[in-house]
């Protein structure tokens, strides 16, 4: 059913039709996001319970640490992160193309089960053993073959919208998702080339090998951060954060310019996670420089994002969705600081292989994809159900301190117990023996284990009160339907340029 | 062959990536194009979603 709006903002003269957008997919991935972030973050305080309690990996190959890590990490992840950011990207990129999505319902509804399905196998596979022992990449070869053709789908979908779009100029948002879908396609398909053991085995060996299969691994690793987590959550920054402002993004050339630094910069950015291993020094020099240039267009895009408030930072005190999306913006400043520092081979003779770079991560996961998520579904769940606002704003405030509060309790225990546990492996006595063994360091960081998962049960709690605001948002229908797309725009403030 | 010439081809890489990425600079910064990105900014208020 096509419905009518204003071709300019305030005007209500000229209607004309709006393209019957493909909706239900996508309130299908708001709903699975939510869930799947739920099953991520639970798991998450389960693994981090069994490194404080080790008794709690009960003794089983199905529940120790060893298989659920990748659980969480590949729930929040792709099933928490994925399910956002290719749902949101539907919505976005009809949205500003002004064009139905190509392939219409059955491409939306082809990409939705197709992604719960792969999710649904490669958590099971874990739990059952078969992994190819690369971060972020575990699932083995015949899960690979399936995600490959369900993304290439979703690439026609995307792709096939913004070439039949109305609008002459593409969103800059739909820039930044374009270069997420493909850039997770090249990586996902140079990092997994294996042969299997023999036909019908589910085990396979990595094709290249030694080195060169640890320099491609961490070229995919770093990428999937660069252009999963941080070029498709940018996408949804960049159409997100102006409509719960109401207003344009502070500087929209700032934002072209952004995105092609990170496009010309992030894909080399990848040695540093190999510091001082067999990989040649050019190589890991290359990567230090490179993610230390990374900091500059970060803090530009961080910057452009804040300051879209710019007049009305007073939406911050009454709008707690926004609230969300700002301060995830907030935490992307920071992560995007304290990596290109961590990248740098002297801090990282300190910090790697420490929970420093746990921390880390988590503050760029819970702290910048967490809460852009969040706040993005507060202002899409009501959009999508037609409702006015979200049921409990009062609940919205509560997962957000919860949350904050849980971040903040995380990320400490991790950079207290990190650096000290670095400080304790290159500690030496005057005779030049190692000061204190493997064993004592583990125990001397066991209290910041148990804050950890503090931390993470507060932001846990958090996810499960904004699950019962959405499911009360669905159901109860306690305002009257909107009819956004006939009400015209208010006025609102002009951007930076 | 190629291989002697590899590091021509290195640096003219180099070279060309700064061109490139200067070119889109030069692209985006032009002051004649302020107004276009001005409204290319606020398309997203005329995209029928809320708000």
């Amino acid at each position: 059913m096509a419905t009518l709006s204003a071709t300019q903002p305030g005007a209500m003269s000229a209607p004309r039709p709006m393209p019957d957008y493909v909706d239900g997919p996508i309130r299908a991935f708001a709903i699975a996001t939510i869930f799947w972030g739920l099953v991520g973050f639970l798991v998450g305080v389960v693994i981090a319970s069994q490194l404080a309690w080790p008794l709690l990996n009960l003794d089983l190959e199905w529940t120790h640490f060893g298989r659920l890590r990748p659980v969480h990490t590949s729930a929040v992840i792709f099933a928490f992160g994925g399910s956002a950011l290719i749902g949101t990207s539907l919505y976005i990129v009809q949205r500003t193309c002004r064009a139905r999505l190509f392939g219409g319902e059955e491409m939306g509804w082809f990409i939705f089960w197709g992604y719960q399905f792969f999710i649904v196998s490669a958590a099971l596979s874990y739990v059952l053993g078969y992994s190819q022992g690369k971060e972020y990449a575990e699932p083995e070869w015949f899960i690979d073959i399936f995600l490959t053709v369900l993304w290439v789908t979703y690439l026609v979908g995307f792709g096939g919208t913004i070439i039949k779009r109305e609008e002459p100029h593409i969103y800059v948002a739909n820039w930044f998702l374009l270069a997420f879908i493909i850039t997770v396609a090249m990586l996902h398909i140079g990092n997994n080339i294996s042969l299997p053991i023999h036909w019908g085995s589910g085990f396979s060996y990595s094709a290249p090998a030694g080195v060169q299969g640890a320099m491609i691994q961490w070229w995919y690793g770093h990428n999937a951060v660069g252009f999963f987590l941080t070029a498709g959550f940018l996408g949804m920054m960049y159409y997100f954060i102006p409509k719960q402002a109401n207003r344009p993004i502070y500087s929209y050339r700032l934002s072209i310019v952004h995105f092609w630094s990170i496009i010309f910069l992030y894909i080399w950015a990848g040695p540093h996670h190999l510091h001082y291993t067999a990989l040649p020094d050019w190589a890991q020099t290359l990567g230090m420089v490179f993610s230390v240039m990374l900091w500059m267009p970060s803090w530009g895009g961080m910057i452009n994002g804040i300051m879209t408030l710019s007049g009305a930072w007073d939406k911050l005190r009454t709008d707690p969705g926004l609230r969300f999306s700002v301060t995830a913006v907030a935490f992307y400043g920071m992560s995007t600081f304290e990596g290109p520092v961590m990248s740098i081979r002297a801090v990282n003779s300190l910090s790697h292989y420490t929970d420093w770079t746990i921390g880390h991560v988590h503050s760029g996961a819970l702290g910048w994809n967490g809460l852009i998520t969040f706040g993005a579904l507060y202002w899409l769940v009501p959009a999508l159900w037609s409702r006015a606002r979200m049921y409990s704003t009062r609940l919205i405030e509560w997962h957000f301190w919860l949350a904050t509060l849980g971040i903040v309790l995380y990320i400490t225990a991790m950079w207290v117990s990190g650096i000290m546990q670095g400080l304790m492996w290159r500690a030496y006595d005057e005779l030049g023996f190692l000061q204190y063994s493997f064993v004592e360091t583990v125990a001397a960081m066991h209290p910041y284990y148990v804050i950890r998962v503090l931390g993470g049960a507060l932001y846990l709690t958090g996810a499960i009160l904004m699950a019962w605001n959405v499911y009360k948002t669905i159901t109860v229908a306690d305002a009257p339907e909107v009819e956004r797309d006939l009400a015209p725009a208010p006025a609102r403030a002009v951007a930076a340029e | 062959m190629l291989v002697e010439l590899q590091w021509l081809f290195s640096t003219l890489w180099v070279v060309w990536f700064f061109v490139l990425f200067g070119g889109i600079l030069f692209w985006t910064l032009k002051p004649s194009r302020r107004q276009d990105w001005k409204r290319h900014g606020e398309m997203i208020f005329r995209d029928g979603g809320k708000g």
